[in-house]
């Protein structure tokens, strides 16, 4: 584990940005996000998807439905690390997800998608 | 099928009759099952009392919330399990030993192989004119306990005749009914049977300074009836009257030796059935144990521990083996008053040749002695005032303790070297001597079967389970041994931190540490530091900065910085996550009163957001089914009317309960309502381990149930008592008293303390009953921080809850007043306007509840979930 700095790498104006089908979707400034919280965005189609921000101020993204209870809420849950890797507590029944792979530290087999995300400069 | 010898048929099985099923017949059975006779006789026990038998040691905690059935002694179904029959509310009323049969009140006649006499011992009544008037009572079953309860409600004085171990406790009891009480004492001292003149005047003080009225060198000479023929007054023998309307006689007891007696068995001079080392009477098929009996050293032993003896030793005989009862040791505490008293050994010093070594500080009613051998051997003592080191001093009875008793005898602060632990004892030492276990036993419970906690200690040795004296020691014994075992605990709170939610507590207090990464980097587990904690940690680190956040001048709003962060995310949005994803609403209602105009806003707030309302168990209402977007409008509606945030999400204050107290009702004796509404606005938003709930009663009949909360209080005719660690919930547990007969001020201040302490030393989410279970001491050592002040910490804890207090902020308020903070609450950060269109509601009853089956939609491109891959 590095010690990276605490302050977020890009400026707060960057852009935060989610692959969809090969193309960049732009979705809030940077500064809409807590480091080490989560917010939910709205994708075309209806689906709903999970940014976060580690404390290190790198980003990621997975689906919201929480696939256990079917609630849209893995974006309000506590972020914290296991093993070295992100992952993200479902605030429900508090199942943990690796915020990388989508996949249930808790339960074999259970996943849900993650998206590509990156900070775009303007 | 040829016949087994080994199971006897009904015919020739041997029947053996008990009477009498109290503390002592019930400890016989248990030793009759362990050693397997009850396989091979049938056993019928008569009862004269309409109940099992049940923990009469324990009886005062009755009082104190314990229900008949805590008390009762016989475990589920073992009975049953061992084919014992019990006819209860059946006195036996003769016995004919030529015909070896037994006669019960009711006709019954039983023929007995062998017999057994558990009779125990009747309260002594001195025979005084008037002693049978109504409202004298004695003080020894369930039932008389009962009867006191109910005469007490048109009572305002008692008085207890007898100033001894009982007369004590009986007392102790009256005030805690809330009467006037006064305690005659022949004797010129207070427990003269125990302490000597010293140690009662160190009793005297402290009891007096309780509030009861004590009368030494005086007796009783005659009780007066009023009109309505019911007690009215005491005549004392130095001519003077004492005015009460009840009386509780406790002036000794003595041995239930009748039906002996009338069967032409062997009795003593003054009482007792004569046994043998055995427990066998003149009558070799007759045993008799406990307190009926005369033992085979001349004495009729008025404790329980020696009759637990006698029935083991009589089971054993019965079971053809070798054991003998020659005696017992004569130790006694004092519970329940909140006076330590204890005395042990040898405390008269009659030994020949031994010497006393004292300590004595009347002006903080300290008295300790300790009786010396000749040779060093510590053979007795007295403590009044502090009875710490009782468990470990008695152990040591009868052996040269490693540290003088010149040091043992000076308390902590005064020269003492450092405290004489258990760790010095000898394995052979008696640790418990309810249940004669010595800490050669304990070790092994743990080094041979595996015990890992008190509990189990005390299920598998039995230690502890009696009056309770010695679980200080055990406590001790069980950690030290533990350790030299080398079983290491990992005690840290979670993956992050090796430290427990104490030690971080600490840390943070000490350091004026308001950052949770500096923590973690600084003090975090080598692997977890720098990297982003765990859902465990984050809200137990949260809550420690928050509810510390005035004096280590971090901000009290937990929504601030870095905060917002670390709370659950019932704590990040100010209200409680439903199944659906969305959000109730609890407006604060201190104490339960609520005016018409506040109730009129609820109902058209609720109605205009659509939202299902219910009243909660603790008293106040309840929105349910808000989107996260309209949590800020609602509020914002009801901040207007006067509401603030309910805290239900938070470890925090949740309510204060009240009962309509004197204000309406005929009973009540104090304004209860008055009381919740200033607790609930004293300690609203105070973060804690886990919720914390209370609640106050205006009269003992407790309909605000506070018997059930964390901290509780119920109105008495002078003040307020207070009770703490009650639970609901899954693990129910009714609260222990504190203190009796508050001020306003003082109960204040006993619950600030209280609190605090709690929140400094409790583990994340463990509740204060829990806590108080677990703690090294239990209630006593809590007591003595929080009322004696023993760790010296009481100012500081009084101090942080007036930062508290003062830093008190409502959080939807604040909230609202911050443009930034509310954007927040969004359903979707890239389309603010726009509500989650999966939390969708269906009609029921008038109102509506979530539409769960809308939740199993799958998004139609979920087919790729599963396989995903960055
Ligand atoms: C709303 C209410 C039920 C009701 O409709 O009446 C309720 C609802 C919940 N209770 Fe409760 N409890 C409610 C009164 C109680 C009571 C009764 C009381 O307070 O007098 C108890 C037993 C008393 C006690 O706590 O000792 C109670 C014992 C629990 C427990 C078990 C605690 C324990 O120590 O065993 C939990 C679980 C926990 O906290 O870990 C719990 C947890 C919960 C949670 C927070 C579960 C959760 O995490 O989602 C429920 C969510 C409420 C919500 O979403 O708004 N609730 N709960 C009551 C709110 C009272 C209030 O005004 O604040
Ligand atoms: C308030 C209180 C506090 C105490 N505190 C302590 C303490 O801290 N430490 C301690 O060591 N001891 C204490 N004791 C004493 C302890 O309770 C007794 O030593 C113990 O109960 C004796 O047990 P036992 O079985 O011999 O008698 P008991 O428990 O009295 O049982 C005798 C039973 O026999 C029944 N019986 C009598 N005659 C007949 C009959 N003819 N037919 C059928 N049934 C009959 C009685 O109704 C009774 O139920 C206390 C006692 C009281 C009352
Ligand atoms: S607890 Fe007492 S004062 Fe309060 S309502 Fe009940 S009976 Fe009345
Ligand atoms: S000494 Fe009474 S329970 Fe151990």
């Amino acid at each position: 584990m590095t010690l990276a700095p605490d302050k977020p790498l890009a400026p707060a104006d960057a852009e935060l940005q989610l692959r969809l089908d090969g193309a960049w979707l732009a979705l809030c400034p940077l500064a809409r996000l807590t480091p080490g919280r989560g917010v939910a965005a709205l994708l075309p189609g209806g689906r709903q998807a999970a940014l976060f921000l580690d404390r290190d101020g790198v980003p990621y993204a997975i689906d919201n439905r929480d696939p256990f209870t079917g609630a849209r809420v893995l974006s309000r849950g506590l972020v914290g690390t296991a093993e070295g890797r992100p992952f993200v507590a479902s605030p429900l029944l508090k199942q943990r997800f690796d915020l990388a792979t989508g996949h249930c530290l808790d339960e074999d087999g259970v996943a849900v998608r993650a998206y590509e995300v990156r900070l775009h400069r303007g | 099928m040829a016949a087994t010898p080994a199971t006897p048929t009904p015919a020739n099985r041997p029947t053996i009759v008990v009477v009498g099923h109290g503390m002592v017949a019930q400890r016989f059975l248990e030793a009759l099952a362990e050693g397997g006779t009850t396989a091979r006789a049938r056993i019928v026990v008569f009862g004269e009392e309409p109940r099992p038998a049940y923990d009469r040691v324990r009886l005062t905690s009755y009082f104190s919330g314990s229900t008949p059935e805590d008390l009762s002694m016989v475990g589920d179904g073992f009975l049953e399990r061992h084919g014992i029959e019990l006819r209860l509310g059946t006195p036996v009323a003769s016995i004919d030993t030529a015909a070896r049969t037994v006669a019960a009140e009711d006709g019954q006649v039983l023929a007995y192989d062998t017999l057994v006499l558990a009779t125990g011992s009747y309260p002594f009544v001195p025979p005084v004119p008037g002693s049978t008037t109504r409202g004298c009572f004695v003080y020894r079953t369930i039932e008389d306990l009962l009867a006191i309860e109910e005469y007490a409600k048109g009572a305002r004085v008692g008085a207890v005749v007898g100033g001894g171990l009982l007369g004590l406790e009986a007392a102790g009891a009256l005030k805690g009914l809330g009467l006037e009480t006064h305690i005659v004492e022949f004797a010129p001292r207070l427990m003269p049977v125990q302490v000597d003149e010293g140690g009662g005047a160190a009793l005297l003080r402290t009891v007096e300074g309780m509030g009861l009225k004590v009368h030494t060198g005086v007796g009783t000479q005659e009780i007066t009836a009023g009109d309505a023929g019911t007690v009215e007054a005491m005549l004392l023998s130095d001519g003077s009257a004492l005015a009460t309307d009840l009386v509780v006689f406790s002036a000794g007891v003595r041995p239930r030796d009748q039906l002996a007696r009338d069967a032409g068995l062997a009795v003593g001079e003054r009482g007792g059935i004569v046994v043998d080392e055995q427990c066998r009477t003149s009558d070799p098929d007759v045993f008799a144990i406990g307190e009926c009996a005369l033992a085979a050293d001349g004495r009729v032993y008025g404790l329980v521990a020696p009759g637990y003896e006698m029935a083991e030793t009589a089971a054993a005989a019965l079971a053809g083996e070798a054991a003998s009862f020659t005696g017992a040791d004569l130790s006694t505490k004092l519970k329940l008053l909140g006076v330590d008293v204890a005395s042990f050994g040898d405390a008269h010093g009659t030994t020949g040749g031994c010497l006393d070594v004292v300590y004595s500080d009347s002006r903080s009613g300290l008295y300790k002695k300790l009786v010396v051998g000749a040779d060093g051997t510590l053979l007795g003592g007295i403590l009044v005032g502090d009875a710490e080191q009782y468990g470990t001093l008695r152990a040591f009875t009868g052996s040269t303790p490693p540290v003088s008793a010149e040091q043992l005898v000076l308390p902590a602060g005064a020269g003492a070297p450092a405290a004489l632990g258990p760790a010095a004892l000898p394995d052979e030492a008696v640790v418990c001597s309810c249940h004669n276990v010595t800490k050669g036993a304990v070790r092994g419970a743990v080094a041979e079967h595996g015990c890992t906690s008190v509990p189990e200690v005390k299920k598998c040795t039995r230690a502890g389970t009696g009056c309770g004296s010695c679980v200080k020691v055990l406590g001790q014994l069980v950690n030290a041994e533990l350790e030299a075992s080398g079983v290491e605990i990992d005690t840290g709170l979670c993956g992050c931190f090796g430290q427990t939610r104490q030690e971080l507590y600490e840390i943070v207090r000490a350091l004026r540490l308001t950052s949770y990464r500096r923590l973690l980097d600084g003090y975090g587990r080598e692997s977890a530091r720098g990297g982003n904690g765990c859902e465990v940690c984050k809200p137990a680190v949260g809550s420690i900065i928050a509810s510390l956040a005035p004096t280590i001048g971090a901000s009290g709003y937990v929504l601030e910085g870095e905060q917002a962060a670390l709370q659950d995310t019932n704590d990040h949005f100010l209200a409680n996550l439903q199944r659906n994803g969305s959000y109730s609403v609890v407006p604060r209602i201190p104490g339960g009163e609520i005016t018409p105009e506040k109730l009129i806003v609820i109902g058209e707030v609720a109605r205009e957001f659509g939202l299902y309302t219910k009243i909660t168990g603790g008293q106040r209402i309840d929105l349910f089914g808000a989107r996260v977007d309209q949590l800020p409008q609602i509020w914002g509606r009801l901040v207007d009317a006067g509401f603030e945030s309910g805290h239900a999400y938070g470890k925090a204050l949740r309510t204060v309960k009240s009962c309509v107290g004197e204000t309406w009702c005929r009973y009540g004796v104090q304004d209860s309502v008055r009381m919740a509404i200033d607790l609930e606005l004293r300690y609203r938003g105070l973060r804690s381990p886990h919720k914390l709930k209370s609640a106050v009663s205006g009269c003992q009949r407790e309909c605000a149930e506070a018997q059930s909360k964390d901290f509780g209080v119920i109105a008495t005719a002078k003040g307020w008592n207070l009770y703490v660690g009650g639970n609901g919930g899954a693990t129910p547990r009714h609260a222990d008293l504190l203190a009796q007969d508050l001020g306003d001020e003082e109960l204040v201040r006993l619950i600030d303390r209280f609190l605090m302490f709690y929140i400094r030393t409790a583990d994340r989410l463990e509740r204060t009953s829990a806590w108080l279970e677990r703690i090294e001491g239990g209630l006593d050592h809590v007591r003595d921080v929080v009322v004696r002040d023993s760790l010296g910490i009481c100012a500081e804890l009084e101090s942080l809850m007036a930062d508290h207090v003062a830093g008190y902020r409502d959080e939807w308020a604040e909230t609202l007043d911050d443009p930034e903070r509310l954007m927040r609450f969004v359903s979707f950060v890239n389309a603010p306007g726009v509500p989650d269109p999966t939390v969708r509601f269906v009609p029921e009853r008038d109102q509506v509840k979530p539409d769960l089956p809308l939740l199993t939609i799958r998004p139609l491109d979920d087919a790729l979930e599963g396989t995903a891959q960055r």
